[in-house]
């Protein structure tokens, strides 16, 4: 799939996560815009996924340590046609199975349930294990928070993966800077975060995680690299998309109003005109 | 019993085995427990659960164990000496331990993730719900070293609360076998069970009382190993053959007391309490942990919304535990026959 195809659809993803969140009042819009655009690569270029058959024995695992960013991980399973994209408006509402935080039991290609951070990347490194102990081929994907970094459950499952040689592993780390409190930096910095996983005896590639070119030739490179886990830190832009929303704090846990909501789709649909043009 | 403070300076130096346990009233040397006239044999629920995890490794490949560096106590050992390959080492580090299993889960292993109580359901209790608990996936949490008798290691190693913190994951079976027989047998209902499990098991070799041609083991199903009219005694793990043991002095003073056996905490065997509060009207719980939220709590939980029956709570009476040698700590906190004995004669006594 070429690159412009690529940015199309995270502008589509992007749509889904900001009409998610002000459909539900609440949610996360900052992280799930920063990733939006490694959920499109993973799901539409990277990983070995059928939305046919979304428990297929064979395919390739997806594990948002980051739970939280439940709106950009559905938008993106919705636009790759696990479940309508029209579902994403009842994102969070009593009844729905858009659960606020991933809920494999109910949703269509939720590998594993999440949303306590911390503890994803240990259920992403038991499900590579599982392939490594059968000799099966498929591999295992798990997106963490920067600022998740803080949990020390992160760093035993970096030393489990990087002492098992979990090499169907990949461990993505969204660098947005920001969290909850502040910026990381002045929270609790987990700088150097290259340095911590290679300490851990991970591969580490370090890129722009917004740019789709940059995506492609780091999974590569962790395809090809043999005999440890690979750590893909991403410095992106919290909020990526919508102007008001990027590198701004105040969006990591809040839902647009009703003029915010108009702002952000307007500019989102410039966006896909101008990317249709290109 | 004549309290020595052993906490207190000065004061806490006891010097033989003799008059430490004169102090706290121990027979010196108690009879072993006799039953149809022949000497039990005693083994640790852990040893049992080493050995169970074996012969179920033998028939089923998609059984795998993971520890954290307690395989030497868990007896996880000996299922890594027959089956290397399909045992995890996860180092010291539970959390991640029950994560690890919870993705091992999803691909179609059966994990027994094994460590001591006090970090499987401590340490790790919000990895256990929310990775294991809420996407109910098919774990089985080896929890061993569970309760006072520990022993010597102490208040930080004593877990006294999994049982209260287990019950409350909704969907999760909690097990708390009495002796060898059943420890063995829950091992392979666990297994056989679709969902998570926890198994809680003992460091102290206990008596075999199960030991019958008869005895048949499902989770929810409690056993009547005792008719009786006058008090029913339900408990739990260890405490069962103290229960017992008390039982067969009551009797002497004409008491008539049943035992209930109660292996499976969650989902309770609600039947057969409710039967034996019609019955006996008077209840009395034992076990190995706090009477916080555990066997006696769940049976309060059942009995309350009938509007029948007594119930007294034996068990650790909201302190935490001390070292010791284990026989010596039951006794202190009155669970062997003799402590269950004088309360429930103040309960039940004519």
């Amino acid at each position: 799939m070429d690159k412009r195809r690529l940015q199309q659809i995270a502008n589509e993803v992007r749509k889904g996560i900001i009409e998610g969140v002000y459909g539900a009042k609440a949610g996360h819009p900052g992280g799930s815009l920063s990733a939006a655009d490694v959920f499109t690569y993973l799901y539409f270029e990277e990983m070995n996924v059928d939305p046919a058959d979304p428990k297929k024995e064979d395919r390739d695992r997806f594990v948002l340590s980051k739970g939280h960013n439940a709106p950009g991980f559905y938008s993106v399973l919705a636009q790759r046609g696990f479940f309508p994209v029209e579902d994403l408006k009842t994102l969070r509402h009593t009844g729905s199975y858009l659960q606020g935080h991933p809920d494999m039991k109910h949703i269509p290609g939720v590998d594993m349930s999440s949303g306590s951070l911390g503890q994803g990347i240990s259920a992403a490194a038991g499900m590579a294990l599982s392939a490594k102990l059968d000799g099966k081929a498929f591999r295992v994907y798990t997106l963490l928070g920067d600022g998740e970094l803080e949990e020390g459950q992160v760093w035993e499952a970096a030393m489990f993966a990087g002492h098992r040689k979990l090499d169907n592993l990949v461990v993505i780390v969204d660098n947005n800077g920001l969290q909850i409190d502040g910026r990381i930096e002045d929270v609790c910095s987990p700088y150097p975060i290259d340095k911590k996983f290679e300490a851990f005896n991970f591969h580490v590639v370090s890129i722009d995680g917004n740019d789709f070119d940059q995506l492609k030739a780091a999974f590569d490179e962790a395809r090809a690299t043999k005999g440890c886990p690979t750590a893909i830190v991403m410095k992106t832009v919290k909020g990526k998309g919508v102007s008001f929303m990027e590198d701004n704090v105040g969006w990591h846990g809040k839902a647009p109003n009703d003029q915010e909501y108009a702002v952000a789709m307007e500019e989102l649909r410039k966006a896909g005109e101008a990317l249709c043009q290109m | 019993m004549s309290d020595v403070n052993l906490h207190a300076p000065g004061n806490g130096r006891v010097t033989t085995q003799n008059s430490l346990a004169g102090a706290f009233g121990i027979p010196e040397r108690r009879p072993p427990i006799r039953r149809q006239n022949f000497i039990v044999k005693k083994i640790a629920t852990r040893e049992s659960y080493g050995n169970a995890l074996v012969e179920l490794g033998k028939e089923h490949d998609d059984l795998v164990v993971l520890d954290a560096d307690l395989a030497n106590a868990t007896k996880t050992d000996k299922f890594r000496k027959a089956f290397p390959a399909r045992h995890i080492d996860c180092g010291i580090a539970e959390a991640d331990m029950m994560g690890i299993a919870a993705g091992l889960a999803t691909t179609g292993k059966v994990p027994f993730a094994s460590t001591f109580a006090m970090f499987a359901a401590g340490r790790a209790f919000e990895q256990v719900r929310n990775s294991i608990g809420y996407p109910h996936l098919n774990v089985k949490i080896g929890a061993t070293h569970a309760g006072i008798s520990v022993g010597e290691d102490g208040a930080t190693h004593q877990c006294n609360e999994d049982i209260a913190l287990m019950r409350t994951i909704p969907g999760m079976v909690v097990i708390c076998p009495a002796d060898d027989i059943e420890a063995r047998a829950a091992v392979e209902a666990a297994y056989h069970h679709e969902g998570p499990v926890y198994l809680r098991f003992g460091r102290l070799a206990v008596p075999v009382i199960n030991d019958r041609p008869d005895y048949r083991f499902e989770i929810g199903k409690g056993i009547t190993l005792r008719e009786g009219k006058d008090v029913t005694l339900i408990a739990t793990g260890l405490c069962v053959c103290h229960a017992l043991e008390a039982a067969e002095r009551l009797a002497a003073d004409g008491i008539d007391a049943r035992v209930l056996d109660i292996h499976t905490i969650k989902p309770l065997d609600e039947e057969l309490v409710i039967k034996a509060a019609l019955e006996t009207e008077k209840i009395v719980t034992v076990e190995e942990h706090s009477v916080i939220g555990g066997l006696g709590s769940a049976v309060c939980d059942v009995l309350c919304g009938q509007g029948i029956g007594k119930v007294k709570k034996l068990g650790i009476q909201d302190v935490f535990g001390e070292s010791g040698p284990a026989q010596e700590l039951i006794h202190k906190y009155g669970l062997d026959g003799e402590g269950i004995y004088r309360q429930v004669r103040a309960f039940a006594g004519a």
